[in-house]
């Protein structure tokens, strides 16, 4: 029976995708039977998917203190005192050094045109201008579809604004940065435990399934009757419904077990008189590893295979307690200690975001997936809007690529950009992740050059 | 539920004075626009919440967030004019609708709601849904659903009740189908044919209603003007008229008042202010709270209540305070329970004005610390409408790093900043007027001392010397640009973009109305809801590919009128 049978509408319109129509496949889950001999692929000859990462902090870092400059590549990579926690993940990331970021007599928008330059591949007209698509929708677009959601954007700095991913200046998602409502969002009444011997789709989603796409297809009769609204800004908000109604589908269709996939506990609540210093640098690499542990669980659960961290913001609003001086004005304010030779309160701050960057590493790899872990299956992209915030400078600015991306990037490399646009990065990981793309980037931050050093 | 209650008796309205209209009582003419192509807005959070809680009661709660807009030429309300529904961004819509949806078919709320009663609930009812969906439809979308709206509505509400035995299910599932329309989440600018307009075009009566409504009342049109749009009365001079004044002196226009000083004023950071309490023990969380408070309080009470002229919210002793405010400004408060009670600061007290509440001194510091280079940009850019450059990227902060420099207050330390030429040229701007604030600390705590010295708040503004907080902002009282500035915000809040170039005329002619009513907001937002340029639009922007980029144009309407 369908909906909507006394309806004068056309069977267009009927419900299209309800009552057995539509199952839209999961992407086959990672339990140990399922997979090859080898654990790199699952019985049926599919993949273990390559999922994708950006993670992100603020104030880039204290010259000489991060890691030692080589003048080519090759394998090694000398860590400082300030990444020094970076160390016991030496073979499971590259570091790019000595890249440029031409801007073509465009301004530096001082903490923003580093990140957008970076992850657009074209520096912005003005502050606050984001020309083009960030590289993470771009895989998304190739990688996202099949899964709950498209991306999952998370920030432990409690700026929902500060998310550096977006399709343009007006279409940038915010970014969770409530552990709680990101808890519940992935694992509430939607999500479906692949590890549950029970499965019973709900007819309600059902029903809200059928209901919402009859709405859409009213909707998209409507604005032809207009025939002149933006059709930009409609396409998108008919993409965003097809994400829901994604996300239906799949609430219908019973996910294969997956051993990896274990629901993290829900995050307490604060009482009614507790207070977290949101942008204390302390609460903020504690609610860091929370958020990164429920968005990690939220890969390893199939849920997402784009995910985006942002450790602190590209003005790192963070502080000590007591403080009067935030990471950002120490950078500018704070003197150079004549002994040692640099900040030393902006290098803590500093240190303490590498410090992030490992205990995110931690996180991920600690996942078993296949015969290895989540890492090995992920291609995590990190990066900081400036090198030396101090000065604000731009070439340079440090770029790891993290994990084993499934198998199709060498790790433990420290690659020499002798100055190349930084976007060689970005256009690497971009193919690395299957994008067909050739060039990627505008003007001087154009490439075609792939870092072939690192692609297996 | 509003729908009924916003139905004020028109004999309650007294009959509209021709007088109140200023600018045509002194026979200067409205300059001729042509407008802008039509557009589409995104409802902001809080026309969103206003429009719910007038259509189904304050008690709709509506828990979570919505994704931000982007402040666009000084503005949330342009940025929403660009505003694109991200998927996240739609997952948050859909999933606040079902909220709401199920609390409006809640058993306790479904008799008030809903204005029918199945015989039988466990059914479907196609009359009590269609007439449900009629009422509320018209209210959500701001005009009558078409007949192909309301089939799907009514058949979606009517299959869920026979599939799930539940008529309300029915009801709850529909509702939340319109809640993610976009006739639902954007304003949009509906036109018809008229032949009299520049570019043949004219908006419809509905979506002028809601330009009024959102304009005056932040929400959606109540009933009158629904029947004001129907009539065809708001295409007529007498009829919007009627229909201003009416709103006008409705109590909602506070609450259309307050939304512009939020977006005016930037108030939006308070979600994000933070200060460190160990430097600040006064402050919580509800402390942040009261300070935005007290500033709307203080600008509505004003510009709404008093009619006063609108550069005197930079002088006016007369505010409000709560127990949480009387700490920071260290003055008794007469109700500890946390209400609100008029206060009024000494004539030889510090403070006067909103400049120097605690909202916009902590609003525009750091968490630790107070920022004269912060407070002065807040003055340039929000209040005067001055763009402060950005700054170079490629300063030498070695200037300002000498760990041996007598640097005590913020003068000292911002003095090097005024003395390198790659510096001086923003700080000369900014500064001057930030040093002004100086005697307040972070969270506005008055101080006369930094470190041990004396801060000097002595400064100028544009010219006009200043000798403390107080003087400066009787510098801002006086200074043309700040009325000026305030009409070309407003009216680019009433169009949802920055006027064209052939509207600064008419901006002027507002300034003019503005200054001869004494700067009365109440006229200055009357001559914008009553003017010919804030209804008229100019045709559709085409791209390369040929297709219409931003504009609506009814053809069912113009069939209807055989064009």
């Amino acid at each position: 029976m369908s909906f909507f049978l006394h309806s004068k509408k056309s069977r267009r319109q009927m419900l299209r995708s309800m009552m057995g129509g539509g199952v839209v496949s999961l992407t086959l889950p990672f339990l140990d039977c399922f997979l090859n001999t080898n654990g790199t692929a699952l019985a049926s000859g599919a993949p273990i998917p390559t999922r994708f990462g950006t993670w992100y902090w603020g104030m880039g870092q204290t010259p000489g203190r991060a890691v030692k400059d080589k003048v080519a590549t090759g394998p090694g990579i000398e860590f400082l005192e300030e990444t020094e926690s970076l160390i016991p993940h030496k073979d499971k990331l590259n570091y790019f050094g000595k890249f440029n970021m031409p801007l073509d007599g465009r301004s530096n928008y001082t903490h923003f045109s580093g990140w957008v330059a970076n992850r657009t591949g074209t520096a912005p007209e003005a502050g606050g201008n984001i020309p083009a698509p960030t590289l993470d929708l771009l895989i998304a677009d190739e990688i996202g579809k099949g899964t709950r959601f498209r991306t999952l954007d998370v920030s432990s700095v409690g700026m929902a604004r500060q998310n550096y991913s977006a399709r343009n200046t007006f279409n940038r998602a915010a970014a969770e940065i409530d552990p709680v409502a990101l808890f519940d969002r992935i694992y509430g009444p939607e999500f479906a435990d692949p590890n549950k011997a029970d499965f019973k789709p709900d007819p309600d989603v059902r029903m809200r399934k059928s209901v919402l796409s009859a709405f859409t297809e009213e909707t998209k009769d409507y604005m032809k009757s207009l025939g002149a609204v933006d059709k930009q800004r409609m396409d998108q908000y008919f993409t965003s419904i097809r994400e829901i109604e994604n996300q239906l589908a799949l609430q219908l269709t019973k996910p294969e077990p997956n051993l990896a996939c274990v629901v993290p506990t829900r995050p307490g609540e604060l009482g009614p008189d507790e207070v977290v210093r949101v942008r204390e640098i302390d609460s903020v690499i504690e609610t860091h590893k929370v958020m990164t542990k429920i968005l990690a669980m939220a890969v390893a659960c199939n849920q997402t295979n784009v995910f985006n961290m942002v450790f602190t913001d590209s003005f790192a609003n963070v502080r000590r307690v007591g403080e009067t001086y935030t990471h950002h004005l120490l950078t500018h304010e704070e003197a150079i200690d004549a002994d040692r030779g640099y900040q030393p309160l902006t290098y803590s701050f500093n240190k303490a975001s590498m410090d992030g960057m490992a205990s995110f590493i931690d996180i991920i790899d600690s996942i078993p997936e296949g015969d290895g872990t989540l890492l090995d299956n992920c291609l995590i992209f990190a990066s900081s809007e400036t090198n030396y915030a101090r000065l604000h400078t731009i070439d340079g600015v440090p770029v790891y690529l993290i994990g084993g991306a499934g198998g199709r990037m060498k790790q433990g490399m420290y690659v020499a950009g002798g100055g190349d646009p930084i976007t060689r990065v970005g256009l690497t990981a971009m193919q690395i992740m299957g994008v067909p793309v050739q060039n990627w980037g505008t003007k001087s931050l154009e490439t075609s050059k792939t870092i072939s050093e690192i692609v297996v | 539920m509003l729908i009924s209650k916003m139905k004020i008796n028109i004999g309650q309205i007294a009959c509209v004075a021709a007088a109140i209209f200023a600018l045509t009582a002194c026979g200067e003419s409205e300059p001729q626009t042509s407008g802008a192509p039509p557009d589409m807005r995104r409802l902001t959070s809080e026309q969103y919440r206003n429009v719910i809680h007038d259509v189904f009661g304050e008690h709709v709660e509506i828990a979570s967030r919505f994704d931000p807009l982007v402040r666009t030429d000084g503005l949330f309300a342009v940025g929403a004019s660009k505003a694109i529904i991200t998927p996240s961004g739609f997952e948050k819509f859909y999933n606040i609708a079902r909220s709401v949806a199920r609390q409006a078919v809640d058993k306790d709320n479904r008799a008030v709601l809903i204005p029918c009663a199945p015989a039988d609930a466990l059914r479907a009812n196609e009359a009590c849904s269609r007439q449900f969906f009629t009422e509320v439809g018209r209210h959500l979308y701001r005009r009558p659903l078409t007949e192909s709206e309301m089939e799907t509505a009514v058949s979606a509400a009517n299959e869920v009740a026979d599939q799930l035995n539940d008529f309300y299910s029915g009801i709850e599932f529909g509702l939340t189908g319109l809640l993610v329309t976009p006739s639902f989440l954007f304003i949009i600018d509906e036109t018809e044919p008229d032949s009299s307009s520049l570019s043949g075009l004219r908006l419809t009566g509905h979506a002028k209603a809601s330009r009024l409504s959102f304009l005056l009342w932040n929400s959606a049109p109540d009933d009158m003007l629904l029947e004001a749009a129907e009539t065809g009365a708001l295409h007529t001079d007498n009829g919007i008229e009627r229909q201003v004044e009416r709103m006008v002196r409705s109590p909602f226009l506070a609450r259309g008042v307050r939304a512009f000083f939020e977006d005016f004023l930037d108030l939006e950071k308070f979600e994000n202010l933070e200060k460190d309490t160990t430097i600040y023990p006064a402050y919580t969380i509800n402390t942040a709270e009261s300070a935005k408070e007290q500033m709307l309080r203080t600008i509505v009470d004003h510009t709404v209540n008093q009619d006063a002229p609108y550069p005197e919210i930079f002088t006016t002793r007369k505010t409000f305070i709560d127990s949480h405010l009387g700490r920071v400004y260290r003055v008794p408060v007469a109700r500890p329970d946390g209400g609100w009670e008029p206060y009024e600061f000494p004539e030889d007290d510090v403070r006067a004005g909103i400049l120097t509440q605690m909202g916009f001194l902590s609003l525009f510091s750091h968490p630790g610390r107070s920022s004269a280079t912060l407070r002065g940009k807040a003055v340039r850019e929000l209040l005067l409408c001055q763009k402060v450059p950005d700054p170079p990227g490629d300063i030498d902060f070695s200037l300002f790093n000498d760990p041996n420099a007598p640097s005590r207050t913020a003068r000292d330390r911002l003095t090097a900043h005024a003395t390198v030429p790659s510096c001086a040229g923003c700080h000369k701007l900014t500064d001057p007027i930030g040093l002004g604030f100086e005697q307040f600390d972070g969270i506005g705590q008055f101080r006369v001392a930094e470190q041990g010295a004396i801060i000097d708040v002595a400064g100028d503004l544009d010219g006009n010397q200043f000798a403390d907080a107080k003087s400066l902002a009787q510098a801002m009282h006086d200074s043309p640009s700040v009325p000026a500035c305030l009409t070309n915000q407003l009216y680019s809040y009433a169009a949802g973009r920055a006027p064209e170039r052939d509207e600064r005329e008419f901006v002027r002619y507002l300034e003019d109305g503005f200054s001869d009513s004494g700067y009365s907001l109440k006229s200055l937002l009357r001559d914008i809801a009553t003017s010919d340029a804030f209804y008229a639009v100019s045709e559709p922007k085409r791209v390369d590919d040929g297709v219409v980029r931003a504009a609506s144009f009814n053809d069912k309407t113009k069939q209807e009128l055989g064009s």
